[in-house]
C-alpha cells in the first residue's frame, strides 16, 4: 500500500488586498486577498520551503526520487528537480523529473510516484507540486491567482495517510494554455469552458472513481476538489453529492487564492491538518482530465501536526501596500535600463561551490573546532591547513549587525545587509528577505531561505537570504 | 628590520583640483599633477629615473603615465591595494630610493572616477579578493556604504548610543570636515553644512545618511622623492617620511564570529608599523595633524580608535569635544578630507601626503588653514570593508 508519509506547504509573506487590484485597474472591489511571492522567489525556491517545511522534523529520510510539479517552472529547459535534489541532499543516484504543462502536474506526480513505489518497494518518492502564475493585467484571472507550493514524502511503509486507489480521465479540451513564446495563459468564455471543460470532465472523474471503489459522496469526510473560484467549488461539490458546508476543507480562495497545479495539493495539506484517524478523502484534480483519488487518514496523522503547512503560513503575512508592489515584483512593465542590474557570474565557481551553495555545507576544523563559512583551506582561527570535517550547517541563526542600503536597486528596498552569527558557530553575510513590517535589531533570531539571488551571466544564481522567523 | 625614517625626501609635490573633472581625460590628470610637481621641485621628466603609478581601475600598467609624460624607457611600476594604494606607491618608491636604486623618482596617483557613469562605488567584478557571484554577492547600488554602515550599527549598540546619540556623533565630523574643506580650494566640495542637515539628510545606508559619506570624484597628486643628502640641491624645507605601515587583513570578519566590527586590525597593525619607525610611542601627543580615510563618518571615527589616538570607545566622546577641530588637541582632516574632496582612489593617499607636505612647509593656500607648530603629520587610507581591510599608513615630518 502506497501513501504520505509526511508532507509540508508554503504560502509566501507578502499578501495583496483584491481592493487594491480593483483600484488599480478600476471595477468592482470583491473581498479577500491574494499571496503573493517575492521577486527573488520562484516555484523552485516555494518547493525547497515546502520540501522543508514537509521533511524537516528532524527524522532522516532516504529519498530516491524527487518529482517536481509546475506550470511555472524557472526554466523552460534545465530540470528544476535536479537543483531541488541537491538543495535537499538527496544523492546522486535518484531519479529527478519534472511534471508539468497542467494544472494536474501535480497528481500527475503522485500517481507516478504510487506507481514507481509500487514497482520498486521500499523507495520513497518526494513529490515538490509549486506555482507561481502570472496573470494577464487587468485580467478577471489577476483578482484569483495566488503563489504556492505543497510538498508530499511518499512511500510504502510507515504511512500518515494510505492511497487507497485511483481513477484518471484524460481530456484535449482546450480550456486554459499558454504557448511556448507567451507570457500569460490565455482562456476562453467561462460559459463554454466551463459547461463542456471542467464540469463534465470533473464529473467524469470523480463519479469514475467513486464507481471503480463502489463508493458514494457520503462514504467521505471530506472532498478535496479544484475549482476556479468558491462559486464553483460550492456547484461541484453540489453536484456530486457532498454536503458544501460539511464536506469541503476551509476554502482557501480569499486568503491564499488559486494557485494554479499546487491548489489541490495544498488544499489536501489544509484538509490533512484538520483530518482525524479513519478519515476518507476523495481528492479530485483538474487540467486535460481529472486525476481521482481516494486517501484514508491513519493513526499516524497525530504525529505530523507540527508543521508550518498551510495554517500557520496563513497567519504569517504582511500586506503589500498597493498594486505597484505586486507590478515591482512579478515585473509586469520595464524597467528603466539603467535600474536592471547587470551582473556577472562565473558558472565554474558557482558549479565549483555547489555543495556549499546548495547545500550550505561549511567547514569545522578537526585541530581547534571552529566552524567556518565558506569553506577555506586555512582554519580562521588556529591556521590549520586542510585539516576539516564537512558540516551541514543549521539554517538559523543571530544578527550580530546590519545596515540598510536605500540605494541597492531592488524591488523592495531597502537592502538589509545581514551579518549572522550561525546557531552552533560560524558567521555568514547574507541579505535579508521577507522583512514585513519586523524591527530589525541587533540579536534578533533569524531563519535562512533559498531565494534566487539573480540571473547573472544569465542563468539563476540561487543561495540563501535570511529572514525574520516566520510562524 | 630597519625603520624608514629620515632615509627619504619628498622635494616636490603638486596636486589637481578634485571634482566632477568632465573636461579632463585620465591623461589630462597625470600631465597636471605631475607638471606641478616638476615646478614645485625644479625639475623635468629628463630628470626622474623610475616611476610608480597608483590607480586602481582608470589604468592597468607603467603606460598609464609613461604615454601622457612621454616619459623615455625608464622603470615604472604600476601598484594597487585598493585605498590603500596611494601610500602603498610612496612606499615602494621610497623603498626604491632608501635602497639606492635610484635617485630621483616620481610617484603619481590618480584616478578617473567619473566617467563611468555610475553615482556610487563599483560593486563585484573580477572574482577575487573578497567578491563571489553569490556567496559574497552584494546587488548594484549596495556597495561601500551598506558594508561601513555594519561597524555603524555596531559601535552604536556596544557603546551604547541611541540611534539618534550615534547620528549626531557622526553628523559632527561630517560637519567638520566640511567645514574645512569649504575653505580649501582644491576640495570638490566647498559648502558648509550644519548639523541639521547632516542629520535630515537623505538615507543612504542605514545609519548613514548622504552627508555620511563621500562622493566619487576625478582628481591625481604627484610627489618627487629622493634621498635626504640630494634633498637641499632642490629645496630647503624639504619633507622626510618617518614611517610607512602597510596591513592587509586575511579578510575573516564574516567568517570568525570572534570579529567585533568595532575595531579595525588592519589599521592598528598599520600605524603601529609606522609608529614604531617614526618612534611614536603617544600618537595623540606626538602628531600635529592627521589625514585620515574618511570615506564615510563612521571610518573617520572608528580609525581614529583603531590607530591608539582615541581610546577604543571613547572616540565620539572626544568628537563631542571638538578634539579633532582645527582648534583642537588634533586636527583631524584638516584639509576637508575625501568628505570635502571625494576619493579618486589612487590620488587619494598622495592627495592626503600633500596637504601635510604644504603644512609642514607654512605654505597651506589659505593662511586661515595653515596650523602652528607642525612636527609630524600621518597619512592614513584604507581600502576594502570591515573585517576585510588593507590599510597604508605614512608619518611625514621634518628632517
Amino acid at each position: 500500500m502506497v501513501g504520505i508519509v509526511s508532507y509540508g506547504a508554503y504560502v509566501p509573506l507578502y499578501r495583496l488586498e483584491r481592493k487594491l487590484i480593483a483600484e488599480a485597474w478600476g471595477g468592482g472591489a470583491p473581498a479577500g486577498e491574494k499571496a503573493v511571492a517575492n521577486d527573488d522567489e520562484d516555484s523552485l525556491t516555494m518547493g525547497v520551503e515546502a520540501a522543508f517545511d514537509c521533511l524537516g522534523n528532524g527524522e532522516e529520510h532516504k529519498i530516491d526520487a524527487v518529482f517536481f510539479a509546475s506550470t511555472t517552472p524557472p526554466y523552460r529547459e534545465k530540470q528544476s528537480a535536479s537543483i531541488l535534489a541537491s538543495v535537499l541532499d538527496v544523492g546522486e543516484e535518484a531519479l529527478t523529473i519534472d511534471f508539468g504543462n497542467s494544472l494536474r502536474a501535480g497528481t500527475n506526480a503522485i500517481m507516478a510516484a504510487m506507481s514507481f513505489i509500487a514497482g520498486q518497494p521500499g523507495k520513497k518518492v518526494l513529490v515538490i507540486v509549486s506555482d507561481l502564475r502570472v496573470p494577464a493585467p487587468n485580467s478577471e484571472m489577476e483578482l484569483l491567482v495566488g503563489d504556492g507550493a505543497a510538498a508530499f514524502l511518499l512511500g510504502d511503509s510507515e504511512l500518515g495517510v494510505t492511497l487507497d486507489g485511483s481513477y484518471t480521465t484524460t481530456s484535449e479540451f482546450l480550456d486554459i494554455w499558454r504557448r511556448d513564446d507567451e507570457r500569460y495563459y490565455r482562456t476562453w468564455e467561462d460559459r463554454f469552458i466551463l459547461q463542456r471543460g471542467y464540469f463534465e470532465v470533473m464529473s467524469r472523474g470523480i463519479s469514475g472513481l467513486m464507481k471503480k471503489y463502489e463508493l458514494e459522496a457520503g462514504n467521505f469526510a471530506k472532498a478535496v476538489i479544484y475549482a476556479p473560484d468558491l462559486r464553483r467549488s460550492t456547484e461541484i461539490a453540489r453536484q456530486m453529492g457532498f454536503d458544501p458546508k460539511t464536506q469541503l476543507p476551509p476554502p482557501l480562495f480569499d486568503s491564499m487564492g488559486n494557485t494554479g497545479s499546487a491548489f489541490v495539493p495544498m488544499m489536501l495539506v489544509a484538509a490533512l491538518e484538520e483530518a482525524k484517524a479513519g478519515d476518507r478523502l476523495l481528492l479530485a484534480n483538474y487540467g486535460d482530465g481529472c486525476d481521482a483519488l481516494v486517501l484514508t487518514v491513519g493513526e499516524r496523522i497525530d504525529g505530523l501536526r507540527d508543521r508550518r503547512g498551510i495554517k500557520r503560513h496563513l497567519a504569517s503575512k504582511a500586506m503589500l501596500a498597493n498594486y505597484a508592489k505586486y507590478a515591482r515584483f512579478r515585473l509586469l512593465m520595464d524597467l528603466g535600463v539603467t535600474l536592471i542590474p547587470r551582473v556577472t557570474s562565473y558558472l565554474p565557481i558557482t558549479w565549483r561551490d555547489r555543495k556549499q551553495i546548495y547545500g550550505l555545507y561549511g567547514h569545522k576544523c578537526r585541530r581547534c573546532g571552529t566552524v567556518q563559512y565558506p569553506m577555506q583551506r586555512i582554519c580562521t582561527q588556529c591556521q590549520a591547513k586542510d585539516d576539516f570535517d564537512t558540516i551541514k550547517l543549521p539554517r538559523k541563526g543571530t544578527l550580530f549587525t546590519f545596515s540598510m542600503s536605500e540605494r541597492a536597486e531592488v524591488a523592495d528596498p531597502p537592502w538589509v545587509n545581514c551579518i549572522i552569527d550561525i546557531e552552533g558557530g560560524g558567521r555568514i553575510p547574507l541579505g535579508m528577505t521577507d522583512r514585513g513590517s519586523h524591527e530589525v535589531e541587533v540579536g534578533m533570531p533569524l531563519e535562512f531561505t533559498f531565494r534566487n539571488l539573480h540571473a547573472g551571466s544569465g542563468y539563476n544564481n540561487y543561495f540563501w537570504k535570511c529572514r525574520p522567523i516566520r510562524a | 628590520m630597519e625603520s624608514i625614517a629620515n632615509k627619504v625626501a619628498i622635494v616636490g609635490m603638486g596636486c589637481t583640483q578634485f571634482g566632477e573633472l568632465w573636461d579632463k581625460d585620465p591623461f589630462d590628470l597625470v600631465v597636471d599633477a605631475t607638471y606641478l610637481a616638476f615646478e614645485d621641485a625644479g625639475v623635468g621628466p629628463k630628470d626622474i629615473q623610475a616611476a610608480w603609478v597608483g590607480t586602481q581601475f582608470s589604468a592597468n600598467s607603467g603606460l598609464s603615465i609613461a604615454m601622457p609624460l612621454q616619459l623615455q624607457y625608464i622603470p615604472i611600476s604600476r601598484v594597487e591595494n585598493n585605498c590603500a594604494t596611494g601610500i602603498d606607491a610612496l612606499r615602494n618608491a621610497a623603498f626604491a630610493v632608501a635602497a639606492k636604486a635610484y635617485d630621483l623618482v616620481l610617484v603619481v596617483g590618480f584616478e578617473k572616477y567619473k566617467d563611468r557613469g555610475y553615482a556610487g562605488t563599483t560593486v563585484g567584478g573580477l572574482p577575487s579578493d573578497h567578491y563571489h557571484p553569490v556567496q559574497r554577492y552584494r546587488p548594484g547600488g549596495a556597495g561601500g556604504p551598506s558594508g561601513y554602515a555594519l561597524s555603524a550599527t555596531r559601535y552604536f549598540a556596544k557603546y551604547g548610543l541611541s540611534p539618534e546619540q550615534g547620528k549626531t556623533v557622526l553628523a559632527k565630523i561630517s560637519v567638520k570636515s566640511h567645514y574645512n574643506g569649504s575653505r580649501n580650494p582644491r576640495a570638490h566640495l566647498r559648502r558648509e553644512i550644519t548639523l541639521e542637515q547632516a542629520l535630515n539628510a537623505p538615507m543612504i545606508a542605514w545609519p548613514l545618511g548622504l552627508f555620511d559619506c563621500c562622493g566619487t570624484s576625478d582628481g591625481a597628486a604627484a610627489a618627487i622623492i629622493c634621498r635626504p643628502e640630494d634633498a637641499n640641491s632642490f629645496r630647503k624645507d624639504w619633507v622626510t617620511f618617518k614611517g610607512f605601515g602597510i596591513s592587509v587583513g586575511a579578510g575573516q570578519g564574516d567568517v570568525t564570529t570572534e570579529y567585533d566590527y568595532t575595531h579595525w586590525e588592519e589599521t592598528t597593525r598599520a600605524s603601529q608599523q609606522a609608529y614604531q619607525q617614526a618612534g611614536i610611542t603617544n600618537p595623540r601627543k606626538q602628531l600635529s595633524m592627521i589625514e585620515c580615510h574618511d570615506c564615510f563618518s563612521i571610518a573617520e571615527l572608528i580609525a581614529i580608535e583603531s590607530m591608539a589616538v582615541s581610546e577604543l570607545g571613547k572616540g565620539w566622546q572626544d568628537v563631542e569635544a571638538g578634539t579633532f577641530t582645527q582648534e583642537g588637541e588634533i586636527p583631524v582632516n584638516l584639509s576637508g578630507g575625501l568628505k570635502s574632496f571625494g576619493h579618486p582612489v589612487g590620488a587619494s593617499g598622495c592627495r592626503e601626503t600633500y596637504e601635510i607636505y604644504k603644512q609642514l612647509q607654512g605654505k597651506a593656500e589659505l593662511p586661515s588653514r595653515q596650523l602652528e607648530n607642525v612636527d609630524m603629520g600621518l597619512v592614513h587610507n584604507q581600502g576594502g570593508g570591515p573585517g576585510a581591510f588593507q590599510c597604508g599608513v605614512a608619518i611625514l615630518g621634518r628632517p
